[in-house]
């Protein structure tokens, strides 16, 4: 079968990238560039990955099906062969069990599921079990999936992992949780680009910094999305002169806006010329990556 | 000592301009910065660190190489993936088990503890502040804010303070929850839009799980009429009291462009309302 030029070029034009949209501080606009751009780039696939708060569907108001309970091992302990003999407890690192004279006592909100309590008991007394730590969710399409952690748990950093493995064949854009600690960095890991949202005040600049380092510290190529520009200060466009970051877009301040994502109406719906600024970005990204 | 959690849910809601204003409004109250991992408290109180505390979590595994005959037995049994080709350890993965370590037949992993953060006492302008570091792309976030909040119950008696506020971190997970537990009272800080709403409503159910009274403050308050009166509602519906409402307006962002809280910035209208604020608040901690 003969394949047109054209359709050639759109193949090898197209690599399929894993793009993050992470920030430092939280409420700069990772979820708003994020659907945005998911919505204005054909072919994408996108996964809410802040599984604490994931907040793209409620732009892109989907019906979701569960696909998928994940679950993290942790110990049991079975009493007929335990002999108290304390080392599962001296070997867990993260304090999830604990060794009496006549018991042993599973914290297992702690366990990370290493397995290294069933691998050190000398009497194989431990066994593994499931324990739910939350949800992943999908679109009727399959180009949307999100997590949901349970209310109360901790560890979101395994559910993140999961729900990456869901990434698909297209380009992916990975909606990531605020911060710098594990969720963010299990969201960008192994990742090709990373847009970094920020608002040019001095919060968004102090936790822009500490993003900026975490991927450069990943050798992710990274640019940055003014949010809001036109409030603040100077001093986050000063920042990315100073340390080579680009500045591949920037959205202005502007209170329609904000009213459009209060009611969670993505903003290339009410101003459809903004398509072509994050089409734009696309292949700013595309050029990076490459 | 009576101790305050500010949290949100959803990031960008105005924790922290509200818990510097309250630093600036209460008369005896330490401050404790629990957003470890983006903290900012300290750009608008400018502390003077007085102490400084190293922080050590997790190992991270680390494998000889010359050691290492490259069995794959360590591989096989890492539970996190994070032993890459060539046998080389990905920080960023490893979860320090020291499963690796247990079964390597050749003795080549060592677990090595590094500092993986700071926590500082410090001095400020409105009296003490507690607040931390964690290292770039480190773990254990949950860890440090308990570390933040144990400094600060000793040194919120030492200076004479009956109450500790805690600037919370977004999100439901590890660092929430560790900044929520055992504390008296949760102000959850929002903002009407459907976002900040279903991100209210997720971490009213922490605070319910944890059994935290809770009281909420609604941030941009007339960015959406229709929004605002479904958080009013939804607060009715549980019984629980509204602290006060703040307009939609730039003058935290100019305050903070300033270095000030909001307090010290101004006595306009906006201001006045992060005072009832802190009013209302205080009222339901005494009682």
């Amino acid at each position: 079968m003969q394949t047109t030029p054209a359709v050639d070029m759109i193949t090898t034009e197209t690599p399929n990238m894993k793009i993050t949209v992470a920030s430092g501080k939280g409420g700069t606009g990772k979820t708003t560039v994020a659907v945005n751009f998911f919505l204005s780039v054909p072919k994408t696939s996108l996964l809410d990955c802040d599984v604490e708060e994931p907040n793209s569907n409620l732009f892109l108001h989907n019906d979701l099906k569960k696909v998928k309970e994940v679950t993290i091992p942790v110990p049991v302990i079975d009493e007929q062969k335990c002999e108290h003999c304390g080392k599962c407890a001296d070997f867990c690192n993260y304090n999830a069990l604990a060794a009496l004279p006549q018991k042993v006592m599973v914290f297992s909100d702690l366990c990370h599921g290493c397995g290294g309590c069933s691998l050190v008991c000398p009497n194989d007394a431990i066994s593994e079990t499931g324990r739910s730590i939350g949800n992943i969710e999908r679109s009727l399409s399959g180009q949307f999936h999100t997590g949901l952690l349970n209310i109360g748990e901790a560890m979101a950093s395994p559910l993140i992992k999961e729900l990456k493995t869901y990434a698909g064949e297209n380009t992916v854009i990975m909606d990531a949780p605020p911060g710098t600690a594990c969720p963010m960095i299990t969201t960008v890991e192994d990742t090709d680009y990373c847009i970094l949202v920020t608002e040019p005040t001095p919060f968004g600049l102090n936790d822009l910094k500490l993003a900026a380092e975490v991927v450069r510290e990943m050798k992710i190529p990274a640019g940055v999305v003014i949010n809001r520009a036109g409030v603040g200060d100077g001093g986050v466009e000063e920042y990315c002169h100073q340390t080579g970051l680009p500045i591949i877009m920037e959205i202005p301040y502007d209170r329609r806006i904000a009213e459009a994502y209060s009611e969670g109406i993505p903003f290339v719906e009410t101003m459809p010329q903004w398509k072509e600024n994050f089409l734009q970005m696309f292949e700013t990204i595309k050029e990076a990556v490459r | 000592m009576k101790q305050l959690t500010v949290i949100s849910g959803k990031g960008g809601t105005g924790k922290t301009t509200l818990t510097s204003a309250f630093a600036a409004l209460a008369e005896n109250a330490t401050i404790a910065d629990c957003d470890v991992d983006a903290a900012n408290m300290h750009l608008l109180l400018q502390p003077e660190i007085i102490k400084t505390y190293d922080f050590t979590a997790l190992p991270t595994a680390n494998i000889h190489l010359e050691q290492c005959t490259g069995c794959g037995i360590c591989v096989d049994n890492c539970r996190f993936g994070a032993i890459k080709e060539g046998f080389e350890i990905d920080p960023y993965i490893c979860e320090g088990c020291g499963v690796c370590e247990y079964v390597c037949p050749a003795d080549a992993v060592t677990m090595e503890y590094n500092k993986c953060g700071e926590a500082y006492e410090s001095k400020t302008r409105f009296g003490p502040l507690v607040h931390a570091k964690l290292g770039i792309g480190e773990e254990a976030g949950g860890k440090l804010v308990t570390l933040v909040r144990e400094i600060a119950e000793e040194v919120g008696p030492k200076n004479n303070c009956d109450t500790i506020i805690i600037d919370g971190p977004p999100g439901t997970g590890c660092s929430v929850i560790a900044a929520l537990t055992g504390v008296d009272i949760a102000l959850v800080v929002t903002e009407p839009t459907v976002a900040g709403i279903h991100d209210l409503k997720r971490v009213m159910e922490v605070t319910e799980h944890f059994e935290i009274p809770s009281l909420v403050c609604i941030n941009k308050s007339d960015i959406n009429d229709n929004k605002r009166r479904e958080i009013e509602k939804f607060c009715t519906q549980k019984g629980i009291k509204i602290a006060g409402e703040i307009p939609y307006d730039t003058t935290p962002t100019e305050a903070m462009v300033e270095g000030k809280t909001i307090v010290e910035y101004t006595d306009n209208s906006f201001a006045k309302c992060v005072i009832e604020v802190w009013e209302e608040v205080k009222e339901e901690m005494q009682s």
